[in-house]
């Protein structure tokens, strides 16, 4: 499983690549504590598009990030995941916490427009 | 049951993958969709994620077995078979959000998907003397070549 990040606006973007499972779980959740502790990040974008595998691990990733970034005022928005890896988010009711979105673009105008108003 | 294959693997979390892809390679042969395919990977992968964080007392190494036979030329019956620590109380491990994994990354969803994934579950458990998770799937889209 490898990370690339983008900063844009107050959000950190997590694009996601390759296998997500329990192994690979406790880096991937310390890589991404990391980048927000050092980007000072308000909000968290997962972009799941290039994820090959994912098992329940994925939620409890999610769900984590999701805690932190709440407490801190913050919001965490999903993109662009395959129809199995956002039916395994769902079990957990997952979109009823946080916002779905098919592109990161869309991701970033729901983050704008919400500091607006 | 018929074409039975037993494979013996370390019980830890590295053993997650290459489960997976023993998985894949039993079932490639009867044909499935990707879809299918994806399924039975995930289902196996959770399976054996809860034999490496709750199978054996922290600290001990142990082995798990992975069982694959088909009990119809269509239909795949997995077991994933431990002789840990045992699970006291299988129908509240099974409830979704249920956990006693301290780590942040365990969600308590492991049967959900296992249930949600596979066609049957069951789940064989003594305190003391292991754990045997039996998955069956029947493939539905089975040409017969």
């Amino acid at each position: 499983m490898e990370i690339i990040y983008e900063i844009s606006q107050d959000a950190l973007i997590a694009e996601l690549f390759g296998e997500m499972d329990h192994h690979s779980a406790e880096k991937i959740r310390t890589d991404i504590d990391g980048m927000i502790e050092e980007y000072g990040s308000k909000n968290l974008i997962f972009d799941f598009g290039r994820v090959t595998f994912m098992d329940s691990s994925g939620i409890g990733i999610v769900l984590g990030r999701y805690k932190k970034r709440q407490a801190e005022g913050g919001k965490v928005v999903i993109v662009d995941c395959e129809p199995r890896i956002r039916n395994i988010l769902n079990m957990a009711g997952i979109f009823s916490l946080m916002k779905y979105m098919d592109t990161k673009e869309e991701a970033l105008d729901y983050l704008q427009r919400k500091e607006v108003s | 049951m018929e074409k039975v294959m037993k494979v013996q693997l370390e019980a830890t979390l590295e053993s997650q993958s290459l489960a997976r892809a023993v998985a894949a390679a039993y079932v490639a042969e009867m044909d499935p969709t990707i879809d299918e395919l994806t399924e039975i990977k995930t289902a196996v992968s959770e399976a054996v994620a809860n034999v490496a964080i709750h199978g054996y007392p922290e600290g001990t190494k142990g082995m798990m077995w992975l069982e694959f036979g088909r009990i119809a030329a269509d239909t795949v019956m997995i077991k994933v078979i431990d002789k840990g620590v045992g699970i006291e109380n299988i129908a509240r491990a099974m409830e979704p959000l249920y956990t006693t994994a301290e780590g942040e990354t365990c969600s308590g969803m492991g049967f959900t998907v296992m249930e949600s994934f596979m066609d049957k579950i069951k789940v064989d458990s003594k305190p003391e003397e292991g754990t045997c998770v039996t998955m069956i799937k029947k493939l539905d889209t089975y040409y017969g070549f």
